[in-house]
């Protein structure tokens, strides 16, 4: 029995109730490079342990210790005379009547150490890098969404967006606002295919294609035409579904002329609750040889424009889809408000797919005021 | 959630009774007072509570910009003593919660009229002529330790993401009671081992017992003595045993220890 303790292939102590070691056997001798004189009668366990450790064993183990009567793979390094370290795993148990008031064994685990310290830089570094990433995404995806589209004299304007996820991969969904001459606007909306860098690049070039071809193409469904042409040279296979409307204000009111190309129709919310589809179907832009997309005109009253992604209105997958139906009845019941309108659509998707959105979410929403500098 | 949910409180004893509030130290949670509290029920209304990202304290109640410095959790325990109606309370502080005590009494005098401090230290690192114990790179490895040993510490949500059929067993919710989220754990130990607060001390305004153990790695003497120079008329005992934690190791000293400074603080106050 004392040549099985002594010749124990792991370190093997019995430790005192004043804390100093009673028995070490020759492998925990061995670990910390001490005698037996060194060790037996003379030393405490604590000792051996880093300050670092001593700290630990006082706030962690000791109260384990008493508590549990174990403690099990517990990491600790011990220190040899030279000051060098040796990592360790540490078990003990407490023994009762008289003589050790417990055991430990440790087991060295120098090479185990090594690759848990790669393992955890790598973590560390994963950790750094999804951060970033996540970072980079959200300043891409604030060039595609704007946090706040700009003011427009007689037309209050609002836009919600909810990404998919974490938010660390940057989705298809734009709008952009934009002006073109003393009393024409444009409002766009449109889902790129696809998520991350490439969509991502995609969905910029087609934001900024629409603003450099509507200063020369107020009619939608030509600006469309030609944006169909341009993202068929850009080689990608990235397509695009849209909605864009001019706006355009004559007298005291405002004319949209709008088109769809592949994008569910606009939704027009009449003053007495009422909601309307507006807009021709279309083909996707960038998708096919033979594009088709209509220009339809429409005087505005006192109505709520709505544009939205299908981020809307697929949420919840198939089993559950938030669907048209249940999106129009929540318009008709909301109030007017366009800030209100896209909140509430935007808040009702997520919440409909348990507050994590599968798909970026994207909506924008307008009505004719009163209020030549809206604020 | 109430601030006694977040932080795990318990009252015991009779109402009406003087209170003593019991605050562990950094580490584990309320169970390091087992030995000791009970034996006060009889004749004190007695608080236990886990302070926020300890023991069992609620996981909502610790916020790592709040609990970046000792006076967020000060500043729980007012919250709590006030919800729970308590005022002039003994504060029996463990370790850094001596610390939490101290800035307490200070802010609210109203609220702690006597405080035990248990193994204090007002400042751990060693800086000039203050011997506080340790060195930063002592700091820098005990963290690194505790970046080692999750003592089981499993994030709940890849519990989730597993999906594991059966529960934890049982060993491992016996041991739970030293087991911390690691961030907030080593959010605690920064907080704990990197503070100074030996300007705080000689604002103390209350009566006050600084308990000593005789062999303590983590606050030896020097620091005990310093926390009883610097605050005005405090009482020092020292209480022969090792370690850091005299209510676990020599509990019927440390009862006694506090039981006679409350008799003699009793008539003063």
């Amino acid at each position: 029995m004392s040549d099985h303790f002594e010749a124990a292939p792991c370190g093997y102590v019995l430790v005192g109730q004043d804390g100093v070691i009673q028995r070490a056997n020759a492998e925990f001798r061995r670990l910390v490079d001490r005698e037996h004189e060194e060790l037996v009668g003379a030393a405490t366990l604590e000792s051996l342990l880093s300050t670092g450790g001593r700290i630990y064993a006082e706030t962690h183990l000791r109260p384990m210790l008493q508590h549990d009567g174990w403690v099990r793979e517990v990491a600790l390094d011990l220190v040899r005379p030279d000051h060098t370290r040796v990592p360790v795993l540490f078990n003990a148990d407490t023994m009762t009547g008289e003589g050790p008031a417990f055991r430990a064994v440790v087991v060295e685990t120098r090479e185990r150490h090594r690759y848990e310290q790669d393992l955890r830089d790598a973590t560390q570094r994963a950790e750094r890098s999804s951060r970033e990433a996540r970072a980079l995404a959200n300043a891409l995806q604030r060039t595609l969404i704007p946090p706040a589209p700009p003011e427009v004299p007689f037309l209050q304007v609002a836009a919600a967006y909810r990404p998919a996820g974490d938010g660390s991969v940057v989705g298809g969904d734009f709008y952009d606002v934009f002006q073109v001459g003393a009393a024409d606007w444009w409002v766009v909306l449109g889902d790129v295919s696809g998520k991350g860098i490439g969509a991502a690049t995609v969905t910029s070039f087609v934001r900024h294609t629409v603003r450099a071809l509507a200063f020369d193409h107020p009619d939608p469904a030509e600006l469309l035409h030609e944006l169909d042409r341009a993202l068929h040279l850009d080689n990608t296979d990235h397509y695009c579904t849209v909605v864009l409307a001019r706006l355009s204000r004559v007298g005291a009111g405002w004319t949209m002329c709008l088109a769809l190309a592949g994008h569910p129709p606009a939704l027009v919310r009449s003053s007495d609750g009422r909601v309307s589809e507006l807009g021709i179907l279309g083909t996707p832009v960038g998708l096919i040889a033979d594009p088709s997309f209509t220009t339809v005109r429409h005087e505005l009253r006192d109505e709520t424009i709505t544009f939205y992604t299908d981020g809307v209105t697929e949420a919840g997958g198939r089993a559950a889809l938030f669907g048209e139906d249940r999106l129009h009845a929540l318009l008709a019941k909301l109030p007017p408000d366009p800030a209100v309108v896209v909140e509430q659509l935007a808040h009702q998707a997520v919440q409909h797919q348990g507050g994590v959105a599968v798909d970026d979410i994207a909506v924008i929403s307008f009505a004719p005021s009163d209020d030549a500098s809206p604020h | 959630m109430t601030r006694a949910e977040l932080l795990n409180a318990s009252v015991r004893g009779p109402s009406g009774a003087p209170v003593v509030v019991f605050v562990h130290g950094f580490g584990c949670g309320q169970h390091m007072w087992r030995h000791v509290a009970p034996a006060f029920e009889a004749d004190h209304r007695v608080v236990l509570l886990d302070l926020p990202g300890s023991g069992d304290a609620d996981e909502a109640g610790y916020d790592p910009d709040r609990h970046a410095s000792l006076e967020g959790y000060r500043d729980d325990l007012a919250d709590l003593l006030q919800e729970l109606g308590l005022s002039s309370v003994v504060l029996v502080g463990h370790s850094v919660a001596a610390m939490i005590g101290v800035l307490l009494q200070i802010e609210r005098p109203d609220l702690v009229d006597r405080l035990v401090l248990v193994a204090p230290s007002a400042r751990y690192v060693d800086v000039g002529d203050y011997v506080g114990g340790h060195s930063e790179p002592d700091i820098d490895e005990l963290l690194d330790l505790l970046s080692r040993n999750h003592l089981g510490w499993q994030d709940p949500l890849s519990t989730m993401v597993a999906g594991s059929p059966e529960g934890p067993a049982k060993d491992e919710l016996e041991q739970a009671f030293c087991r911390t989220r690691p961030e907030f754990a080593a959010q605690f130990a920064n907080v704990t081992f990197r503070g100074d607060n030996r300007a705080d001390l000689p604002h103390v305004t209350a009566p006050t017992l600084v308990l000593q153990s005789a062999h303590d790695v983590v606050a030896p003497e020097s620091a005990g003595q310093f926390v009883r120079d610097a605050i005005p008329g405090a009482q020092y005992r020292l209480i022969q045993t090792r370690g850091h934690a005299p209510h676990l190791t020599a509990p019927a000293d440390t009862l006694a220890a506090i039981r006679d400074f409350l008799a003699v603080t009793a008539a003063v106050v």
